[in-house]
């Protein structure tokens, strides 16, 4: 802090702002991989379990459905606070990125199972009927029809929820998680370091475009419509 | 053989149930095209699917090539399909996909192995006339292209039941005679029955063999193609048979025709079968003393030969054309007198 002291950010501790980036990058990155997986088998138990279709059950349907409303309707901030202690026996600890994980994918995965949903029902009917048709298992319909069929949703979908996975690992910072939303309110907000802020904030708009081009970049390559 | 006994299929709504096919009995010889024609709603579209397990009858049984397609499940009917195939009206192509992958995915499903998938892939784009758009998508075919597509997928697993579910409904229709043409060089090459559902009379006039007419779930008439449309029974079929008799504006050509031609006799010939092939009207002329004046005509080839009507005017004398006349129906041709004068 002192050895930049004369320069533009003159309290910006570039080490620690990379440190808090890596951080950032960390749990977004790892959270965005498991609520994936997990929403998008959340999402195909939604909308195979739902009338009409290939597994049709009201009970499984009405309780997936259940916990993916709730889940997604408590706010993040909530969230965080009632996870502690499921995190502590998950993780040992409060402290550190790890920590935040299993808020964040909480967080997210509901949401994420949701857009699922949406993109699955967007397919065309007939050719998941035209699957059957051809003799393929529930299996196959899913690995080879569903996912590919939908899949510039599904990743304009996961873009989304990334970009949301940046905005909760701020609030994450508050119980100690680390990243640029932590640093940004401990170090710039409560210190009243707006350089601290403004960098941090910085950072995080850049994590937030580059993911956003990314995954517009996958869309269209994908998208064969 | 394809047998169909007492099937019904009932749906639960909430306006009570509804009865989409209903008491339903139906043979199929093996290598035939066999038309089902009806109105939207008529229960054909639930009917087709009967035929590979896609609707499960409420009652009654199908037997698809020996096994009663309603009872088994899981595995055995998974196999079965693979024996009954489906072309699409809408195609229902993955779009992911290209041509040649679209055509590989039953193929996939059979659990074909890598080689024979692709030298089966190169025979079916040859077949459906797709050489050279192997790589294409199906967003960058024409609706034509695409359901040569469907029906190349179809054909994949080498099935001995073709269901064709309104395939060419979606086509303009020359489009539609590209496609009816493809189908019927499948059922002579490949000696694949074939089912198809329609509500175009042309479909099942170029290439049925045998039709059944469906209305309210009911199969109201059912026969060799000619025959049911030389005798209509049914008020729908005969509404049917007008789809293709009665061309567009032809009744007001008719009163036309009657102000033009005061001479003679108008004489409206109906055209059944094979006769047609037979150069009747030049006996005609030749064997009698009469004048033969074609006004009008409508013929066209189907499966089991000509159908159609032809509109003449003979002139001679009364007892001429009496003779004239007798001589047509002996010939099997059915005359329909339109005006005296």
């Amino acid at each position: 802090m002192n050895n930049e002291a004369t320069g533009l950010f003159p309290n910006v501790d570039w080490e620690g702002m990379w440190q808090a980036t890596l951080e950032t990058l960390y749990m977004t990155g790892v959270s965005t991989i498991i609520t994936f997986i997990l929403g998008l088998v959340l999402g195909i138990i939604l909308f195979l379990t739902a009338p009409h279709q290939l597994w049709e059950n009201k009970v499984v349907n009405f309780l997936t459905g259940a916990i993916v409303n709730i889940f997604r309707s408590i706010p993040f901030v909530i969230l965080v606070i009632l996870l502690i202690p499921f995190t502590i026996f998950l993780m040992g600890t409060m402290r550190g990125a790890n920590a935040a994980l299993p808020a964040l994918i909480i967080g997210a995965a509901p949401f994420y199972a949701r857009m699922v949903l949406i993109a699955l029902k967007e397919i065309d009917r007939g050719v998941i009927e035209a699957a059957r048709s051809m003799g393929a298992t529930t299996g196959t319909i899913i690995w080879k029809v569903l996912i590919p069929e939908s899949l510039p949703a599904l990743i304009s979908g996961i873009t989304v929820t990334a970009v949301a996975l940046v905005g909760y690992t701020a609030m994450a910072g508050i119980i100690g998680a680390g990243g640029l939303g932590y640093l940004a309110f401990q170090d710039g907000f409560q210190r009243s370091q707006n350089d601290v802020t403004f960098v941090a904030t910085v950072l995080v708009l850049v994590v937030v475009f580059i993911i956003q081009f990314i995954g517009d970049l996958i869309t269209a390559k994908i998208d064969k419509r | 053989m394809i047998q169909l006994s007492n099937v019904t299929k009932q749906y639960k709504t909430s306006n009570g149930p509804l009865t989409a096919v209903d008491q339903v009995n139906l043979t199929i010889q093996d290598g035939e095209i066999f038309g089902i024609i009806g109105y939207s709603g008529a229960g054909k579209s639930t009917m087709i699917r009967l035929f590979n397990g896609l609707e499960k009858p409420t009652s009654g049984s199908v037997i698809v090539n020996g096994e009663d397609i309603s009872k088994i499940k899981g595995a055995k009917l998974r196999a079965a399909r693979h024996k009954i195939s489906m072309v699409f009206q809408h195609f229902n192509l993955l779009w992911s996909r290209t041509v040649e992958e679209n055509i590989a995915f039953p193929l996939e499903i059979a659990g074909i192995d890598q080689a024979a998938k692709k030298k089966k892939v190169a025979e079916l784009i040859e077949l459906v006339g797709l050489r050279g758009r192997e790589k294409a998508y199906p967003s960058q075919l024409s609706g034509g292209q695409k359901q040569r597509v469907g029906i190349a997928r179809a054909l994949a697993n080498d099935p001995e039941v073709l269901l064709c579910d309104e395939a060419t409904s979606a086509l303009d229709p020359e489009t539609t005679d590209s496609i009816l043409d493809l189908l019927r060089s499948v059922n002579e090459k490949l000696g694949i029955t074939i089912i198809l559902i329609t509500h175009e009379m042309h479909v099942i006039r170029k290439i049925c063999h045998r039709v059944a007419v469906m209305e309210q779930g009911k199969v109201v008439e059912e026969g060799d193609v000619l025959q049911v449309f030389d005798a209509p029974q049914a008020p729908v079929t005969k509404r049917f048979v007008q789809q293709v008799t009665n061309t567009v504006g032809q009744q007001e050509s008719i009163e036309q025709i009657k102000e033009q031609y005061q001479n003679g006799k108008l004489i409206k010939l109906f055209f059944v079968g094979s006769k047609t092939e037979q150069p009747i009207m030049t006996h005609l002329i030749r064997q009698f003393n009469v004048d033969v004046n074609i006004v009008h005509g409508n013929i066209s080839p189907t499966k089991s030969g000509p159908y159609g009507t032809l509109i003449v005017q003979l002139a001679g004398t009364d007892e001429e054309v009496e003779k004239a006349v007798a001589y047509l129906t002996a010939e099997g041709i059915k005359s329909e007198v339109m005006s005296h004068e």
